[in-house]
């Protein structure tokens, strides 16, 4: 009946010699609509190592999303990448034909999304969606594209496979959707895989054997993950880099250890103070939660200076006239904070 | 602090073995050809100024609870009493005067606002609703809410939709604040908001509870965040209560193999932290055809013969702690259990690889 | 400790525009109804001062200007009677627009009492649907034919003849809206904090029915007008004393090949009210449609 009784093992932050199969660089991407611009990612960096989870975290409107589906150039109008460049083995995506982009989209990028329900076509069986894409792809015969399906819905441990191919996305769970999600988003063997908020609409329960299943297949077949969330947790167990986005930038990046241990953007300290934590629960009394006050500024008028001194403990007059630049604080750990010092100082894990 | 954590004497709430079926109905004549087994004999206490957590996962009918107690919902059987009165089977007429003692604050904060009401209308409603102030006396006691919640009364006239997620909810807040209830339901109350926002909505939850003595049942599927408010908790598995306690016991000695497959499932934010995780295998089960005997045989790690015919009984493992399962005996020291518990699940793992 | 945290308050709400720059801005954002609202308006000053733009009787006789064309004296030409089609003309908009706007109100407001009842109460729907439903399998011109057949032919007489086949299009529509609205949260928000029900239905429910309830009279409004020709064609309308377009029309019938701006001024009258009220209704339904109106 128990899948595993194990301890969640992350393997050691990626090594600085490894390959960067993905590369995104001041990526800008920007909705034109009629009440003004949303600068929905303004100028974000981030790479990807081979066979590496990294975690992108920030709340809802921050950007996780849209940085990564401009990576699959899956940007609808009114939106439009305006700057920037995104690197997969040595092309810029950013270059490429429609044609050229549709042959990388599926077979060297995937991508699940949040509600497995909407992604699936509804009137097609599971074994013809995952064929279609492998067909596309790989160029194989119908017939071995369907067996080829049901050996991927063995891989994400989908009970009776050779069943399951002929039903329809209706006729199975939540779960078990967002399975078939990742044997379609696996079927042509990608280098990327980007999940956005994979678990977010799963149970507890259910989440805990998606992130598993998740990270035994990246072992498996050398998959670098690219995980967009909100949730903390979720990273803490899966991710070794993470980076903090707000606001349509990047305020923070680090080893998974070295931000848990030392947060150095208030924003970051201020999403790790303001969750419950389930860990503390027995120890502590029931405490107030540290707040984050007021709410993310509007991305259409952004104030000047750092776009959370509003809201931050710690700004200073500086703050809200200059930018802080993304810098380097300690060794792979970079923030955007003029107090960067303070915030460490402060923090108290 | 501590006199919130231990809540006076006399419940507020008690509800007796609540139970919610839907018919399932099919064809011209619409006959019932089934039913849903939504809420299957649920059973619980809340007094004066506590917090009763219920959590479980989507479809274990913890949300039905929490609306059959409020009788938006017709309870199929059970009993529910407010304050020493029985209003389950009152009808809705006869209800209304109960409804002032109990409030509900809703998941959505965008759904359960009506779109076309300014905010100030919304939150006086309940007011004009029950005579208790009129006119300039219900515009002030209507700023008063704003003040309470953090809003300002410039806000009263403006409309839902342009309020933040994390502001509508303190509209929701207020409006059940204004009739002065002494138990307020909580439906997924801040699992729609944003991590930073939900902080500030619980905090102020906690808040009012102090400055009001109120009650709440806080129904989530966020077991850390119904560890941080609530008092007890209590943990639903299709339709019934598997394990209820204080919270402390129950995070630190869960006792019902669910509770503690749940627990070991919640990430925690902290990437040093390596923990025992029991990753339950399958599905709930359709609650349209819940397994005979115990319901969580069909995923338990610790499953026997015995719990595939005969459904445990609630019983007080410790004082106050009450648990069922075949493998939880009254009385028995509950570290002991815990410590029976995880020797168990090891060689459950071993045994089925 | 203070109950609520001061910081947690910011404003990001912004200040409302003037009410004139909101009108401008309304209008530039929906150039058919400006567009429709101008046409109609136009329609509805000739209608009221018919009198002005055509000083002429309607239906005065003159036998020796039997059939003569469009010249500067007789803008749409005369008749076989030698009334003037231009006089005839604007007054039959009197007539088109009195029977549009008296069916698509009296429509939509009986539809919407046995709509809202009927999407509330269960015991009500069972049997007014069933009403409904045989009511709608009777084409509506045919049911409109019937009763002008048992009755005297007289404007009131149209009006209900008409409206009658279009209430349970009014029925469906708020029915569905309010089966729709009834599963919202709010509606239960209501409920549990006391409201009674016909302060449900009025302040809660019926707001909510109001933007497509508006658009769908429109509809029925350019419906009612081209029934109504319709009817007059076939000679079960308007008494034809009276002029009307339909009236206008089906005694320019015969005459067609030798005097075709008889039936074409009515006619052409008769196309761009309904295209007016069309492109209104089509632009309201745009405006007042919420996922629209929440575009980023």
């Amino acid at each position: 009946m128990v899948q595993a009784t194990q301890t969640m093992t992350r393997p050691d932050p990626g090594s600085g010699g490894a390959e960067r199969v993905l590369e995104i660089e001041n990526l800008k991407t920007h909705f034109f609509t009629r009440d003004g611009v949303v600068r929905a990612v303004d100028g974000v960096s981030y790479h990807v190592l081979k066979g590496e989870t990294l975690g992108v975290v920030g709340e809802s409107g921050c950007g996780k999303s849209v940085s990564a589906l401009s990576v699959l150039r899956l940007i609808a109008k009114p939106g439009r990448i305006v700057q920037g460049s995104i690197k997969m083995s040595g092309r810029n995506l950013l270059d490429l034909s429609d044609r050229e982009m549709r042959s990388i989209r599926g077979n060297d990028i995937s991508m699940i999304f949040q509600e497995p329900m909407t992604s699936l076509n509804p009137v097609l069986t599971l074994g013809r969606q995952i064929a279609e894409t492998i067909m596309l792809h790989q160029g194989l015969s119908k017939k071995d594209a369907w067996d080829k399906s049901v050996e991927m819905l063995k891989l994400v441990r989908i009970p009776e496979a050779e069943r399951r191919v002929t039903e329809y996305p209706f006729q199975m769970s939540g779960g078990m959707r967002q399975r078939v999600m990742i044997a379609m988003a696996l079927s042509c063997n990608p280098k990327v895989l980007l999940a956005d908020e994979p678990t977010t609409a799963l149970d507890v329960t259910i989440q805990a054997q998606i992130l598993h299943l998740m990270l035994e297949l990246k072992e498996k077949l050398g998959t670098a993950i690219v995980l967009i969330t909100h949730d903390l947790g979720v990273v803490a167990e899966t991710c070794q880099r993470i980076v903090v986005m707000y606001a349509g930038k990047k305020v923070e990046e680090a080893t998974a250890d070295e931000l848990f241990e030392r947060p150095l953007h208030p924003y970051t300290v201020g999403l790790m103070k303001s969750v419950p934590r389930l860990d503390r629960a027995a120890v502590e009394e029931q405490a107030r939660l540290m707040e984050i006050p007021g709410m993310v500024p509007s991305l259409k008028n952004m104030p000047p200076g750092c776009a959370f001194a509003p809201r931050c403990v710690f700004a200073t007059e500086r703050c809200r006239i200059e930018e802080p630049g993304f810098e380097m604080k300690a060794g792979g750990h970079f923030a955007a904070c003029f107090n960067s010092d303070k915030v460490a100082e402060t923090y108290h894990g | 602090m501590a006199e919130a954590a231990s809540p006076k004497k006399g419940h507020l709430l008690e509800v007796t073995d609540l139970k919610k079926h839907f018919p399932i109905r099919k064809g011209i004549f619409s006959r019932i050809t089934g039913h849903v087994f939504a809420v299957d004999g649920v059973s619980f206490t809340i007094g004066h100024g506590e917090t009763l957590g219920l959590v479980g996962e989507s479809g274990c009918g913890k949300s039905t609870v929490g609306k059959a107690i409020l009788k938006l919902l017709e309870p199929t059987a059970g009993e529910v009493h407010l304050n020493g009165k029985k209003i389950s089977d009152l009808n809705q007429l006869e209800m209304r005067p109960h409804r002032r003692e109990m409030q509900v604050i809703f998941q959505d904060p965008y759904s359960s606002l009506n779109p076309r009401m300014s905010a100030g209308d919304i939150v006086g409603e309940p007011m004009y609703n029950y005579g208790l102030a009129f006119g300039k006396e219900k515009e002030e006691k209507t700023r008063q809410l704003f003040a309470k919640v953090g809003l300002r009364a410039e806000h009263m006239l403006k409309y839902p939709h342009e309020f933040s997620g994390g502001q509508r909810q303190r509209l929701g807040i207020a409006r059940a604040l204004a009739v002065n209830p002494s138990l307020i339901i909580g439906d997924e109350p801040v699992s729609a908001l944003d991590v930073s926002v939900q902080a500030q909505v619980i905090n102020l939850m906690m808040d009012l509870q102090k400055e009001f003595n109120l009650s709440y049942l806080f129904i989530a599927h966020d077991l850390a965040v119904v560890e941080h408010i609530s008092h007890r908790v209590a943990v639903m598995y299709l339709g019934k209560i598997v394990e209820m306690t204080d919270k402390r016991s129950l995070f630190v000695a869960p006792q019902h193999p669910y509770t503690e497959a749940l627990l070991s499932a919640v990430p925690i934010p902290s990437p040093k932290m390596k923990r025992k995780r029991i990753i339950l295998t399958g599905d709930v089960p359709s609650p349209i055809r819940p397994p005979p005997g115990c319901r969580f045989h069909t995923r338990c790690p610790y499953v026997m013969d015995h719990c595939k015919v005969a459904e445990p009984p609630m019983k007080e493992v410790a004082p106050g702690h009450f648990v069922a399962c075949h493998l939880r005996q009254p009385g028995q020291a509950m570290y002991a259990i815990a410590a029976h518990a995880t020797s168990s699940a090891r060689t459950a793992g071993a045994t089925e690889h | 400790m203070t109950a609520t945290t001061p910081a947690a308050v910011i404003d990001i709400i912004e200040p409302p525009k003037p009410i004139g720059q909101q009108i401008v801005e309304f209008c530039r954002r929906n150039t058919t109804v400006v567009f429709g609202s101008i046409l109609l308006l136009s329609m509805v000053i000739i209608a009221i001062f018919a009198p002005f733009f055509a000083p002429g009787d309607p239906l005065a006789l003159a036998p020796a200007r039997r059939l003569r064309p469009p010249s500067e004296t007789y803008w749409f030409g005369t008749d076989m009677f030698g009334r003037d089609v231009f006089t005839r003309t604007i007054y039959g908009t009197r007539i088109s627009l009195i029977v549009g706007i008296s069916v698509s109100f009296l429509s939509t407001l009986i539809g919407l009492v046995i709509g809202m009842l009927s999407g509330y109460v269960r015991m009500v729907d069972a049997i007014v649907m069933r009403i409904m439903d045989g009511l709608m399998a009777i084409p509506g011109i045919l049911l409109a034919i019937a009763m002008m057949a048992l009755t005297k032919a007289s404007v009131e007489n149209v009006v209900i003849a008409i409206t009658i086949p279009e209430i349970p299009r009014v029925v469906r529509l708020v029915r569905g809206v309010v089966l729709q609205i009834r599963e919202q949260p709010y509606i239960e928000a209501a409920q549990s904090i006391g409201t009674r029900f016909h302060r449900i239905l009025i302040k809660h429910i019926l707001p909510n029915i109001m933007a497509p309830l508006i658009v769908q009279a429109t509809y029925i409004c350019a419906a009612a007008v081209l029934i109504e020709a319709g009817l007059s064609f076939l000679g079960a309308g308007t008494p034809p004393n009276i002029p009307s377009w339909g009236n206008i029309m089906a005694e320019g019938r015969t005459f067609f090949q030798i005097a075709f701006w008889i039936i074409l001024f009515p006619g052409l009258f008769l196309s761009v009210t309904v295209l007016a009220i069309n492109l209104l209704g089509d632009g309201l339904r745009d405006a007042l449609d919420p996922r629209l109106a929440r575009r980023m």
